[in-house]
């Protein structure tokens, strides 16, 4: 076993340069993005939040008093700390969203936006159609966009052509709880991808959030499982730890159980390089 | 983010001191992962001098993924000189402008000629290669385009680097690929080959695929002349390149070619050795980086080589090359622009690669896809190739 190459071993190769997680500018040390929906007080809220080390939180539009009001919500957040992105779930079509989201950046005072489009009420699956347009339209106004999207390769490469900040591709269908069951389209958006990529959605504990920084995603948006967990607090720590596992796994390069493609199998019985001689010493 | 960017921000010496400090753990590391999961670390361990006590897991593996992405199959295509004219001085060329030697460039009727006899030999996707010079620019390629469209399907250049808006309207004549070797990527060595001429400009050259890619042209070739300078270090470079390109211009296509420094009119070149065993660490270590790209084995190699490294993780392969203008039909004693090892015909390769149990792939693409509806005129002279291909 290779000893392991921390900053007091072995240099590090050159080409690969450690990457903080930069979304727009902005640096994340935590890789944990936390949802603000869902929990049983504000109070449950701020401390699990907390406990989850998390930089960034989205809130609901929809959730949120603009007028000015005390807010169950925004009343707990310590802004300071976290950095807010607003989400437009409730919009049904980009029209609607770039309405919310207009509306968003006058009551929060950010350009940020995580862009959901799902029109149907049922699964709330996000609309491919809706979110590639908005978020055409909405980069144009200025906004740093971050669509909420199937498990789609093609659809994340249109996403980052026309200017997403991130893209966030769901894991299972948000609020089940099932973990990475879009594993193998994730694989492929993880491969391709210029701009970061959160899975959002259906992660229902630490082990699939670890598993999903394993395979190189550069963040993941957790909600429900935390909030709707019989003590938050402590789900929102579990899964601190499970982010960091996985993250500190996919650097250290992480070895695989199975066989890869490439490791070495049974000998053949007819050599294929035979013919080339052995290497020089 | 352009490729040159990219490039400046790696040394290529502290890229050839990282390839050779990987370890066998390194490479064991790289074999392990699953297919299409290596990265550009791996890659470097592949490349490394570590690996080489795993070459045959490397083969393995290449041979394995390819037969499942391509089939036992092998695309084969012929180059079509369309001038040795050229206004460059490199080290390596024999078109380069200080050799005294017959310029030419071909004329409608030998273009014409050429593209009867390849056809005649059962080619359906020709290379067109000129050297550099401002007499076989645009205008000159959009016309050989333009007279070579009905005789094959799939029409690719190896040309001088061009303006994007030039890319864009010999696309539209027609053209489905570009190939543009970088020859080296270590900037001193570059410079030291190049002595002269437009292509000593080595931004110009590095920005050509992004060009590329932004013209919209559907496959994109790479390679790096290996003997210039270190030839891990140079492949490296060219599997970053082929990562940018893959990631960035993601609806194009890829290939890889593997041109080594051969004899050629005009003197020696010092050669950093790169041998046929680096050859086949080379290709199989982009085979494992890139299930997807095609890559292409020469007629530079030697036939007893071909013959046993083609199933190594080649896809595509020149047969029967002429590299001189007119060396098909019109003009066949005119200088070559290096030597071909393999003397043999196209009939004969693809012979031996059916022996083999590998299908000769004549036609992989159609000029539909390039925008040009409904059936191609008749064939030109010569027998008619569907009788070859079956």
């Amino acid at each position: 076993m290779e000893p392991a190459r921390g900053a007091a071993g072995r240099a590090r190769p050159t080409p690969v340069i450690p990457r903080p997680l930069v979304i727009a500018g902005a640096e994340f040390s935590s890789r944990l993005f936390v949802g603000t929906g869902k929990f049983s007080s504000g109070e449950i809220m701020r401390r699990s939040l907390e406990a989850s080390g998390t930089q960034l939180v989205t809130v609901a539009l929809s959730r949120v008093r603009t007028g000015g009001e005390p807010d169950d919500i925004l009343g707990h957040l310590d802004t300071g700390r976290y950095r807010l992105l607003p989400n437009t779930s409730g919009t049904r079509n980009a029209r609607e969203a770039v309405l919310a989201a207009e509306l968003a950046r006058e009551a929060l005072g950010t350009n940020w936006l995580k862009l959901e489009i799902h029109p149907d009420p049922k699964y709330l699956m996000p609309d491919p159609v809706e979110t590639l347009l908005a978020t055409e339209l909405l980069v144009k106004r200025g906004f740093i966009v971050l669509p909420y999207v199937h498990a789609d390769p093609v659809l994340c490469k249109r996403l980052e052509e026309a200017g997403a900040a991130a893209v966030m591709p769901l894991g299972s269908p948000i609020g089940s709880n099932l973990g990475l069951e879009s594993r193998a389209f994730l694989e492929i958006i993880i491969a391709q991808s210029r701009v970061p990529v959160i899975v959002d959605a259906g992660l229902g504990a630490p082990s699939h959030a670890a598993a999903a920084l394993e395979m190189g995603a550069d963040a993941v948006l957790v909600n429900t499982a935390i909030a709707s967990a019989a003590d938050p607090i402590a789900m929102a720590e579990a899964f601190r730890l499970g982010v960091e596992a996985g993250r500190l796994a996919r650097e250290a390069g992480l070895a695989r159980a199975e066989a890869g493609d490439g490791a070495p199998r049974a000998s053949a019985t007819s050599p294929l390089t035979a013919f080339l001689g052995e290497a020089a010493p | 983010m352009n490729f040159i960017d990219l490039w400046r921000r790696h040394e290529f010496g502290a890229v050839a001191k990282t390839i050779a400090s990987k370890r066998p753990a390194d490479v064991r590391r790289a074999l392990g992962r699953a297919r299409g999961s290596v990265d550009l670390e791996d890659f470097a361990a592949l490349l490394s001098p570590a690996a080489s006590p795993f070459l045959e897991d490397m083969a393995q593996a290449s041979q394995r993924q390819t037969v499942e992405r391509f089939g036992r199959t092998m695309r084969l295509f012929a180059p079509l000189y369309l001038s040795n004219a050229c206004a460059n001085v490199c080290t390596y060329c024999g078109f380069s402008a200080h050799n005294r030697i017959r310029r030419k460039v071909l004329s409608d009727p030998e273009i014409l000629a050429e593209a009867g006899a390849l056809r005649s030999r059962g080619f359906d996707s020709v290379l067109l290669v000129t050297g550099e010079t401002g007499r076989v620019g645009r205008d000159y390629l959009s016309n050989a385009l333009r007279l070579l469209r009905p005789h094959f399907s799939g029409l690719w250049i190896e040309v001088q680097p061009l303006p994007e808006d030039d890319y864009a309207a010999l696309a539209g004549d027609g053209l489905s690929a570009v190939l543009v070797y970088q020859e080296t990527y270590d900037e001193r060595a570059y410079l030291r080959h190049h002595l002269s001429g437009p292509k000593a400009d080595i931004a110009w050259r590095l920005g050509t695929p992004d060009r590329l890619g932004r013209a919209g042209i559907k496959r994109i070739g790479l390679g790096a002349l290996f003997g210039l300078s270190d030839w891990r270090a140079d492949a490296w470079f060219t599997g970053l390149h082929l990562r940018h390109v893959e990631t960035v211009h993601w609806r194009t296509r890829t290939s890889v070619s593997f041109p080594r420094l051969r004899p050629h009119e005009g003197g020696e070149v010092p050669v950093t050795p790169f041998g046929e065993r680096d050859l086949v660490q080379a290709a199989c270590a982009f085979r494992l980086l890139s299930p997807e790209a095609e890559l292409s084995l020469s007629t530079r190699e030697s036939e007893a080589f071909r013959n046993r490294a083609f199933r190594l993780g080649f896809t595509s392969m020149s047969a029967g090359s002429r590299t001189n203008p007119g060396g098909y039909a019109s003009a066949p004693d005119s200088l070559e622009q290096f030597e071909v090892d393999d003397g043999r015909s196209p009939q004969e390769v693809a012979a031996f690669l059916r022996s083999q149990g590998y299908e000769p792939v004549w036609k992989d693409w159609d000029s539909t896809y390039d925008g040009f509806a409904g059936p191609r005129r008749a064939r030109s002279p010569g027998n008619a190739p569907e009788a070859l291909v079956s």
